[in-house]
C-alpha cells in the first residue's frame, strides 16, 4: 500500500495487546485521580477499569487500581508515565508479578415473577450472590469475585429479567505476607 | 499601640512570601504581566529591589523569554501572570518547555478561593488546563501551604529530568498573613525520587559493548546539556578517549564542539547524511540524554537494525517508549558518565575501529550540506554561514525560531560550547526565538544574543520588540525573509503537489520600518556583496535590531529523510531533482 504523503511517518503496529492490571499507591491530594486520567486520555492508554480510595487516613494514601490493555512496550510505557508523576509512590504490575487476587462487587437488578424469579434465586446462590432488596416482582444482587465470574453471572440473568448493573472496578491486591 | 518587639519577620502576607521564597532560591530576574489577580504580588515587588521584573508585552513572551534565561544558564526561569487569560497564554511556553525539559517556575494569580467554580471574572481551571503541560502543578487554597509549595515548586522544576511547573495562587491567599519558613527537605512530596545514579550492572555491561565495538556511534542529546557543564565535559572525555564518532539532536548542539575532529553533524531528518549513515550502520549505539523521537529515527521497524543500543536517560519514561533498546541506564547524564568513564578506563581498552573511521569518511565526502551558490541572491545557507563566520570568537548565543531556517542555523551554525543554543525542539514554537533571546540577554548584558528568524516566525511575538527597547536589550533579530512559510512551503511543494495553501504572506511588513517604529535599528540586505558589512553592522548596534535578510525564496531544506523512510534513504541536494524528489517521496504517485 502507498502510504499518504505525511510529515510524519505512519506505521501500523501489530504487535498483540495484552491486559494488565496496575496498582497504584498516591498521595491523596486535591486532583490526583485527574492527573492519572489526564494521563490515559492524554496519550491515548486504554482503562478498561479503574477504582481509588484512600487506604491509609493517616498518611493520605489512596490506592489506584487500572486494568488496561495495550501491547507490552506500551503498559510499561504506562507504568513508567504514572511513576514519575510527583504524587505518586509506587506503581505495580500485578499481572506481571502474577501473584494477586482480584475482585470487584457487582449489583445486578432483575424483573420478573414466576419461574425466572425461582431460578434467578438458585443460579444467585450457585454464585454465592446475596439478595440486598427484593419486592414482589424484583431483586437486587450483591455478587463479589473476579470479572470473569461476575460476567458470567450477569450473562446467565440476562433472560431471567435483567434490569441494570452496577460494577465496582477492579480491586487487587498480592497474595503472601508482602506488602506492596 | 507600639510596634512589637516579639514581631515575627517570618510573618507576612502570600503576596510577599512569593517574593521572599524566589529571593531565597536565588532569582534575580522574572518575567511577566500584570492583572488583577497579582496585584498584591506586584505591589510587593514594587517596594522591594532585589529581583528585577521584566515586564513583556504578552505573556507567552514572558515565557519563552525565561526558557531562554533557563537555558542558557541553567538556572530556573521566572514567570509571574495573572489568572484566566494570563494563565492561557502561558499554555504554549509551558507546552514547550516540558518538550524540551527546560525548567520554569510560573506563578499565576487565580480567582479568590470562595469564587473559584463561580465563572468569575478573568477565571479559569488553571491547574486544569495546564496540567497536562507541565512537570506537576498545585493550586494553593491555604495561606499554611504556601511556603512549602514554593519550595517544593523549585525542586521539582529544576531536579530529575528538568520541567515546567506552575503554582496558582488565589488572591486571598496573597493576601492572608502566614509563616513563612526557608527551604528545607521536609517541603517535597517522599514520593517524588528523581534516580540520579546508574546502575553499576548495566554501566559494566555498556563498557564491555562499547569496547568490543566495531562501528559504534555516540547519539547525545539535550539531557546532556540539561546536566550540566560537568556532563559536556565528560561527554568531550568519552570521545576523546575512545575516539568514537559522535552526533547529536538539535536540542543537544554544542555539548560536543562542531569543530571537533569527531563530530558528524546533527542527525534526523535533515541530518546530515554522515551522522544518519553512521546511525544506520553502527554496530554499538550510546544514546545519552535523547529520546528516539520521530524526526530522529525515521521508520522506526527499519531505524539502526543491527546495533546494540546503550541509553542513558534520567526518565525512565523515556527508555523503550519508541526504539526498544539493549541496556538501559537510569539516572544522570554526568553522573552515569563519570561512572561509565572511570569503570572504562580501569577495565576497557579502545577498540580499534580505523576501517569505520574510513567508511564514515566517504559518507562525509559525499557533502550533503552543499547548496549552489547564487552571485545575485543571498542563499540562506550562506547567510548563516556568513553570520557563523563574522561571531566566531565572540561571546555569541543564538536561539532560532522553527521552520527552515531552524534547520539551516543547527546545519551551518557551529557551536562550540553548551548552553549557547536555544531552540523549540520537541513544540517546534514559531515565536519563540525572539522572546527567547530577551530572556537570554537578561542573564547575559554584555553577550551577543542574536535569534535567527524566519520572516513568518518572528511576527508571532514581535510585540517583544518594545520589550528590548524598554530594556536596552540589544538583542539581534537575524530574519531569513523569503516571504512564505518556508517549511510548509517545502512540504507543500513535495507532498501537496506544490499547492501552496496559504503559505506565502502576501502582506509583509516593512520589517526596517517596523523596528524604527518600536525605538529599535532596521537594516535590510538584497545583494549578496553587501552582507558581511552588514552583518559587522548590526554586531556593533547597541540597540534590538531588525535584519531583514531577503533570501532566495523557493529554496529547499536539504539533505532530508523522507516519510515512511529510513536513514539510509536520505535525499541528497545533489540528487533532489524533481523526479527523484516524487519518487523518494510518494513513489511518484502521490505527488500528482
Amino acid at each position: 500500500m502507498t502510504q499518504p504523503a505525511s510529515a510524519y511517518f505512519m506505521e501500523e503496529r501489530h504487535d498483540p495487546n495484552e491486559t494488565h492490571t496496575l496498582s497504584v499507591l498516591v498521595q491523596n491530594e486535591p486532583g490526583v485521580l485527574a492527573r492519572v486520567i489526564g494521563l490515559f486520555s492524554g496519550r491515548g492508554y486504554n482503562i478498561e477499569s479503574l477504582t481509588v480510595s484512600e487506604t491509609e487516613n493517616q498518611k493520605h494514601l489512596s490506592r489506584v487500581t487500572i486494568v488496561t490493555t495495550g501491547t507490552p512496550m506500551v503498559i510499561q510505557q504506562i507504568k513508567n508515565q504514572l511513576d514519575r508523576m510527583v504524587p505518586v509512590y509506587r506503581v505495580v504490575d500485578m499481572t506481571l508479578t502474577g501473584r494477586s487476587i482480584e475482585r470487584e462487587l457487582a449489583m445486578v437488578k432483575l424483573r420478573g415473577t414466576g419461574d425466572h424469579r425461582v431460578e434467578s434465586l438458585r443460579l444467585a446462590e450457585a454464585f454465592r450472590a446475596r439478595v440486598i432488596d427484593a419486592s414482589t416482582e424484583s431483586f437486587v444482587f450483591e455478587i463479589t469475585g473476579n470479572s470473569s465470574k461476575i460476567n458470567q453471572f450477569i450473562e446467565l440473568m440476562r433472560p431471567l429479567g435483567l434490569v441494570e448493573v452496577v460494577r465496582t472496578g477492579v480491586a487487587a491486591i498480592g497474595r503472601g505476607a508482602e506488602g506492596m | 499601640m507600639s510596634e512589637s518587639t516579639s514581631h515575627d519577620p517570618n510573618q507576612m502576607t502570600g503576596a510577599a512570601m512569593i517574593v521572599r521564597a524566589l529571593i531565597d532560591h536565588g532569582v534575580q530576574h522574572l518575567f511577566g504581566y500584570p492583572g488583577g489577580s497579582v496585584l498584591p504580588i506586584y505591589d510587593e515587588l514594587f517596594q522591594q529591589d532585589q529581583l528585577q521584573h521584566i515586564l513583556v508585552r504578552h505573556e507567552q513572551g514572558a515565557g519563552h523569554a525565561a526558557e531562554g534565561y533557563a537555558r542558557s544558564t541553567g538556572k530556573p526561569g521566572v514567570v509571574l501572570v495573572t489568572s484566566g487569560p494570563g494563565a492561557t497564554n502561558m499554555v504554549t511556553p509551558l507546552a514547550d518547555a516540558l518538550m524540551d525539559s527546560i525548567p520554569l517556575v510560573c506563578i499565576t494569580g487565580q480567582v479568590p478561593t470562595h469564587l473559584i467554580g463561580n465563572d468569575a471574572f478573568q477565571e479559569c481551571d488553571t491547574v486544569g488546563i495546564t496540567r497536562p503541560c507541565t512537570k506537576h502543578n498545585w493550586l494553593v487554597r491555604d495561606i499554611k501551604d504556601l511556603a512549602r509549595v514554593l519550595h517544593e515548586a523549585f525542586y521539582v522544576a529544576t531536579s530529575g529530568r528538568p520541567g515546567p511547573v506552575v503554582v496558582d495562587v488565589p488572591k486571598d491567599v496573597q493576601f492572608a498573613v502566614g509563616t513563612y519558613h526557608p527551604p528545607r527537605k521536609a517541603d517535597v512530596h517522599i514520593s517524588y525520587t528523581p534516580r540520579v545514579k546508574g546502575d553499576p550492572a548495566a554501566i559494566r555491561k555498556a563498557v564491555s559493548l562499547l569496547a568490543n565495538a566495531k562501528r559504534p556511534v555516540i547519539y547525545s542529546g539535550g539531557g546532556v546539556v540539561n546536566s550540566g557543564d560537568e556532563a559536556c565535559k565528560l561527554l568531550r572525555e568519552l570521545v576523546e578517549i575512545t575516539d568514537f564518532p559522535i552526533t547529536s539532536t538539535l536540542m543537544g548542539l554544542g555539548a560536543y564542539p562542531a569543530s571537533g575532529k569527531n563530530w558528524l553533524g546533527m542527525l534526523g531528518m535533515h541530518g546530515t547524511y554522515e551522522a544518519n549513515m553512521t546511525m544506520h550502520d553502527c554496530d554499538v549505539m550510546l544514546c545519552i540524554g535523547a529520546r528516539f523521537d520521530d524526526r530522529i529515527t525515521g521508520r522506526t521497524d527499519a531505524f539502526s537494525p543491527n546495533s546494540k543500543k546503550i541509553h542513558i536517560d534520567i526518565d525512565p519514561s523515556s527508555i523503550n517508549k519508541n526504539i526498544r533498546v539493549d541496556v538501559p541506564i537510569i539516572g544522570d547524564v554526568g553522573n552515569v558518565l563519570s561512572d561509565l568513564l572511570a569503570m572504562f578506563k580501569a577495565e576497557a581498552k579502545k577498540p580499534d575501529i580505523k576501517p569505520w573511521w574510513q567508511q564514515v569518511a566517504t559518507w562525509r565526502a559525499r557533502n550533503s550540506l552543499a547548496y549552489k551558490k547564487n552571485n545575485d541572491l543571498i542563499m540562506p545557507q550562506y547567510a548563516i554561514q556568513r553570520l557563523y563566520e563574522a561571531t566566531r570568537g565572540r561571546d555569541t548565543y543564538i536561539t532560532t525560531e522553527v521552520g527552515q531556517h531552524q534547520m539551516w542555523a543547527a546545519q551551518f551554525f557551529g557551536f562550540e560550547q553548551p548552553k549557547r543554543w536555544m531552540t523549540s525542539g520537541g513544540l517546534g514554537t514559531m515565536g519563540y526565538g525572539l522572546p527567547a533571546a530577551l530572556g537570554v540577554q537578561v542573564a547575559h548584558r554584555d553577550s551577543l544574543v542574536i535569534d535567527i528568524a524566519g520572516d513568518a516566525s518572528v511576527q508571532m511575538t514581535m510585540q517583544e520588540m518594545a520589550t528590548a527597547v524598554q530594556y536596552e536589550l540589544p538583542i539581534k533579530i537575524f530574519i531569513l525573509n523569503n516571504q512564505y512559510m518556508g517549511m510548509v512551503r517545502q512540504w507543500q511543494q513535495l507532498l501537496h503537489g506544490n499547492r501552496l495553501s496559504h503559505s506565502y504572506t502576501e502582506a509583509m511588513p516593512d520589517f526596517v520600518k517596523l523596528a524604527e517604529a518600536y525605538g529599535g535599528v532596521g537594516m535590510q540586505v538584497i545583494k549578496p556583496s553587501d552582507l558581511d558589512g552588514a552583518i559587522m553592522d548590526m554586531i556593533k548596534v547597541k540597540k534590538p535590531v531588525l535584519f531583514d535578510c531577503r533570501v532566495a525564496a523557493l529554496e529547499n531544506c536539504f539533505p532530508m529523510i523522507p516519510s515512511g523512510k529510513a536513514h539510509n534513504e536520505m535525499l541528497l541536494p545533489a540528487e533532489a531533482t524533481d523526479e527523484a524528489t516524487a519518487l523518494a517521496f510518494a513513489g511518484g504517485k502521490a505527488l500528482v
